[in-house]
């Protein structure tokens, strides 16, 4: 009998704070600047010099704490991670190890319809190492940047409750996206803002104790993360269906070979020698910080896609791909807002929701450009809520409006000043749409007749017809009225 | 003779922790040296500490935090002067497997 | 110049000769330097000078009292620090071949104090290797000898300070002590020293040994000038978040205050077996002297102080094994290429580091280790609790409390250099107060039969500083020893 395996994932992402200076020091964060010139004795670990904490990337760190439900230690303490490498300048990370400054929070994640409570087991304060570039002119040596080295830094453990790809892939978008929400990182994993790291292991089903877990680093793509973490699972099953033993390493996946390779074989279990920072006295988080951290929390995706689905009448998928962006669900809700006003309360909530989503999706979101956070849109979303104030009034069709859009996104001019000026407003006068249906009606004695014995499907012809005498500007549901009128009558 | 607080083989695992590259004979004299001092701690064993607190930092204090604004940083030139080894703008070591 | 004995006047004495015009700042540096350079030879106190750079920081002076402008509270007076206190521009070494030739690209917090306060600059002071020693024979550089005999130590590790100050070849000094190391020194060459209470003087730029007990501490030939010292580098850094925020006070307006009902609390433990009838009978001597000045004499114990020598040498060393991490060879600082990476750490940090500072990595990183955090580290700093206990309730008993600075004076070189242990046990009554966090001071008491210098050491509740002035102040001028001068170097 073939024994089926179950894989269990835990996962630790790595993000970096969107702040203007490093965790412990004044250096810029920015990213891209010539190696070694955002740095200082404190981030160079020069002797002699002392770190300082910085107050909004603690601030962050609480907020996402408490965006992912996590008990908050009003007491935390920074601690020692002691260990040797070029790009840990001082010989150690200063992170958090005992009292970090989350515990206990969860995200909730679905799944083909499935809802799943993923736990996190700590968030926690820390700095990122420096970067260390490879080759370079002397290929026998590795050059160490350290702009990078002390940028604020918070890890977020999960618990080892995902059980499939699938699975991570969905928790690390929705992490992302609160976390892009919070406005706390710029979830860009290509440069490495947002890093993750997985702890994968298999078990046969229904054995509760775990297997021997690999530690899968550097899954650095979207595009990677399913096939990083199916290539493992199934290599491990094979390791076992095979009758051998799946060793406790570290591989990394590499996406030119398409599966995972060793990283570090087993080495003597690494000992951190933690202990709390002596030159950092316990972070206490006051009560004013904390009531700042609650306020700053805003809606988060989660919760905006269940309010748009019931508030604003749109589709599951509708509300996904619109909160996949923290500036896309702010200019939607922009719109969606300012619509209703604009046609004089005739439109409810609902449906200015639904004509929002619908061409935002189709019209604006494949000429607006995101980097991080930021997004820039082809028109405001005010402008677009007249656009399409402009169509619910009937002034122009749904199509002219695509057009007219277009216009604005080139010209950056308004739709009202585009219909003006080129005088794209529907013709509504009925005595002019009259007389050019009799002369439709007139010079098609066959089609009328196929029409009034039964044919119905030919309205549309007549309908053409007038368009095209009219250049298309004809008000559609005049062209309707007027030709039943002239036809159904004999 | 009592067993040795530190044996050899204890001593050169931290030698090896603490990156120090210690011969055996340097590191026989430092192992009796760290089990002498380490039998004299054998004293705190006879302390009844149950209920007591540490104290990490001697004087109650609490950790002052810092606005996010931008220090000056060092002059690259100033940054890299004192590095042993460098090459483009960075500080070169033997190379490093990732 | 016509007055020749400026050397021996002290430095409060020397900055009102300055102002009044009765010398110029740059004939003292010409004074002083000519001492150093006639003396220095026998004493091994200065590890680099700078000439250039303390002519023009004199002449600086000068100008600025021809032109009106206010003078500083050390205006012109030549001083010299320990040199593992950072100096812009001027090699800072810790006398450890790890940083020999190294310059750092910052001062410290205490040498922008001293240079705004108007002092002058000679240069760098010897000490034991990254100021971890009872001797300063752990200098890379050689050790210094103690002025009063020249086949002793001058106690470490801030041995050049206070050999320095004893010698008369710098009016007044800044040293670090981490248990005991401005203390001890002070006590073997008949000098004034004061620890201050952990986080009263900024660390920024002193490179680090402990960093949960290090200070900064003043050396001087009289109470009132570590007071001023202390006066000028004290109060709140913003680059050390171990700086506290509590006001500093006018320490030299304690000088001449009476201390007639003040409680001293004599230290029965400091009295006791392991101590050199020499020590003992001074110390006794002393407490006659403080009783004739109207002080009540109390028995204190301290149930824990026998433990204060184990529990310093795990949490010290403990702390080390981790500041000493950056030195690694890449940023600064000796390197040793090895065949690979690991091979170029420890070859660089075996060759770069002295016998004690290896004992204290190795010591430390083992008493961090795994298995073994919770029954040293953690143990130690229970104990640590217990001994703050002890100075708690002996405060409650008495206002400052006394006891031998060292259990004897000063010993000869090589004495103890073999046995590190018997090394450790010099520091029993300096030790505890280091753990303690509280401030002492050590003030000449007497000369032992072969014409030593010996020191008393009284201790406060921790911020009060201006107590142990006004005491050693007023015991100070009732025996009279600090005009005395070793005889080779009047």
């Amino acid at each position: 009998m073939v024994v089926s395996y179950e894989p269990v994932i835990g996962l630790e992402v790595h993000s970096q704070l969107l702040v203007r200076s490093k965790m412990f020091c004044g250096c810029s964060t920015q990213f891209g600047a010539p190696p070694n010139t955002n740095v200082c004795p404190v981030c160079l670990g020069l002797p002699g010099a002392l770190p300082v904490p910085n107050r909004a990337a603690i601030a962050m760190a609480v907020r996402t704490a408490l965006a992912l439900g996590c008990q908050i230690n009003t007491h935390s303490r920074f601690a020692r991670k002691n260990y040797f490498y070029p790009d840990m300048a001082k010989g150690y990370q200063i992170s958090q190890y005992e009292l970090p400054i989350g515990e206990h929070g969860a995200l909730t994640i679905e799944t083909d319809g499935v809802k799943r409570r993923v736990g996190i087991t700590r968030l926690h304060q820390e700095e990122d190492a420096a970067k260390n570039l490879h080759g370079g002119a002397s290929g026998h040596n590795t050059l160490v940047d350290f702009n990078r080295g002390g940028t604020p830094l918070m890890e977020i453990v999960s618990e080892p409750d995902l059980r499939s790809a699938a699975e991570v892939e969905e928790y690390l978008k929705r992490l992302r996206e609160i976390l892009m929400f919070l406005g706390v990182n710029d979830g860009n994993l290509e440069e490495g803002s947002f890093r993750c790291d997985a702890n994968i292991s298999i078990r046969p089903v229904g054995e509760p104790k775990f297997g021997t877990r690999v530690e899968l680093k550097n899954i650095n793509s979207f595009r990677f993360v399913r096939k990083a973490i199916e290539h493992e699972i199934v290599r491990q099953q094979g390791v076992l269906q095979g009758g051998g033993v799946v060793i406790q390493e570290t591989r990394s996946y590499s996406p030119e070979q398409d599966k995972t390779v060793v990283m570090r074989g087993k080495e003597e279990a690494t000992d951190y020698r933690y202990f709390p920072d002596p030159d950092l006295p316990p972070l206490v988080l006051s009560e004013t910080m904390m009531a700042e951290a609650r306020a700053l929390l805003l809606e988060l995706p989660a919760a905006k896609r269940a309010r748009w689905t019931t508030e604003l009448g749109l589709t599951d998928y509708d509300a996904t791909v619109l909160s996949a962006h923290p500036g896309v669900a702010a200019f939607f809700e922009q719109c969606a807002a300012a619509l209703p006003p604009l046609c004089q309360g005739k439109l409810t909530s609902s449906e200015a929701g639904k004509r929002a989503a619908n061409f935002i999706q189709s019209e604006v979101l494949r000429r607006t450009k995101t980097e991080g956070l930021d997004a820039q849109f082809p028109t405001s979303a005010q402008a677009l809520a007249e656009l399409l104030s402009l169509v619910e009034q009937g002034v122009v069709s749904g199509k002219m409006a695509k057009d007219i859009f277009a216009e604005m996104a080139t010209t950056g001019a308004g739709a009202k000043k585009i219909v003006d000026v080129k005088g794209l407003a529907q013709v509504k006068d009925s005595s002019l749409i009259e007389s050019q249906a009799k002369q439709v009606v007139e010079s098609n004695a066959k089609q009328v007749e196929q029409y009034r014995s039964g044919k119905t499907s030919v309205f549309g012809f007549f309908v053409g017809q007038i368009m095209k005498a009219t250049q298309g500007s004809a008000d559609p549901k005049l062209v309707n009225e007027v030709l039943h009128r002239l036809l159904d009558q004999p | 003779m009592t067993e040795p607080k530190i044996t050899f083989e204890q001593a050169r695992h931290v030698a090896d922790l603490a990156r120090l590259a210690l011969s055996d004979s340097e590191l026989e004299v430092m192992q009796g040296q760290l089990d002498s001092i380490l039998g004299y701690m054998a004293e705190l064993e006879k302390l009844d500490i149950a209920g007591v607190e540490p104290t990490f930092y001697s004087v109650a204090m609490e950790t002052p935090l810092r606005t996010d604004i931008n220090a000056a940083s060092l002059p690259h030139d100033e940054a890299l002067r004192a590095a042993p080894e460098q090459c483009a703008g960075g500080f070169a070591v033997p190379k490093v497997m990732e | 110049m016509t007055n020749t004995d400026f050397h021996t006047r002290s430095a409060c004495e020397l900055r009102e000769s300055v102002a009044c015009g009765q010398v110029s700042a740059v004939e003292l540096v010409r004074l002083f330097l000519g001492r150093i350079e006639k003396h220095d030879g026998r004493l091994n106190a200065f590890l680099h000078l700078c000439p250039e750079r303390a002519l023009a920081e004199a002449a600086a002076v000068d100008r600025a009292r021809a032109a009106g402008e206010p003078l500083g509270p050390l205006a012109g007076v030549p001083v010299a620090i320990k040199d593992n206190l950072c100096t812009r521009g001027i090699p800072t070494t810790c006398a450890s071949k790890m940083l020999a030739g190294y310059t750092p690209p910052y001062d410290a917090h205490v040498v922008e104090k001293l240079r705004s306060a108007g002092a002058v600059l000679l240069g760098k002071l010897n000490l034991d290797e990254f100021a971890m020693g009872s001797s300063t024979e752990n200098s890379a550089f050689g050790p210094t000898r103690n002025p009063w005999d020249l086949e002793r130590t001058p106690g470490g590790s801030s041995g050049g300070p206070a050999a320095a100050v004893a010698a008369c070849l710098s009016a007044v000094a800044l040293g670090s002590d981490t248990g005991g190391s401005v203390r001890q020194p002070a006590s073997f060459c008949g000098v004034t020293a004061i620890k201050p209470t952990y986080g009263r003087v900024s660390r920024y730029g002193l490179v680090a040994f402990a960093s949960s007990l290090d200070q900064v501490g003043p050396l001087g030939r009289s109470v009132r000038d570590a007071a001023r010292m202390l006066s000028v580098v004290a109060g709140h850094d913003p680059r050390d978040a171990t700086s506290v925020a509590t006001a500093t006070e006018p320490y030299e307006d304690e000088c001449g205050k009476a201390v007639r009902g003040m409680r001293v609390g004599v230290v029965q433990e400091g009295l006791g077996q392991g101590c050199d009838s020499d020590v003992t009978g001074a110390l006794a001597k002393a407490v006659d002297t403080l009783r004739t000045l109207g002080c009540e004499p109390v028995e204190i114990s301290l149930p824990h102080l026998r433990y204060a020598v184990s529990t310093y040498y795990i949490v010290a060393p403990a702390e080390a094994s981790s500041n000493l991490a950056r030195f690694d060879g890449v940023r600064y600082g000796l390197r040793v290429r090895g065949g690979d990476l690991i091979d170029t750490y420890g070859k660089t940090r075996a060759a770069g580091f002295g016998p004690e500072v290896k004992r204290r990595i190795m010591l430390g990183t083992y008493a961090l280790s795994a298995g073994y955090y919770d029954a040293f580290y953690l143990k130690a700093q229970k104990v640590r609790t217990l001994i703050w206990q002890d100075y708690q309730a002996a405060f409650a008993k008495c206002d400052v409390l006394v006891s031998p600075t060292a259990p004897t004076p000063a010993f000869l070189l090589g004495e103890k250099l073999s046995d590190p242990l018997a090394m450790y046990l010099q520091d029993i009554f300096t030790l505890p107060i280091s753990l303690a966090g509280i401030p002492a001071v050590s003030v000449p008491c007497g000369f032992s039969g072969q014409g030593l210098p010996i020191g008393m050491q009284v201790c406060a509740p921790a911020f009060m500083e201006g107590r142990l002035v006004r005491i050693a102040h007023a015991f100070e001028q009732a025996c009279g020893l600090s005009s005395r001068t070793p005889p080779d170097f009047s």
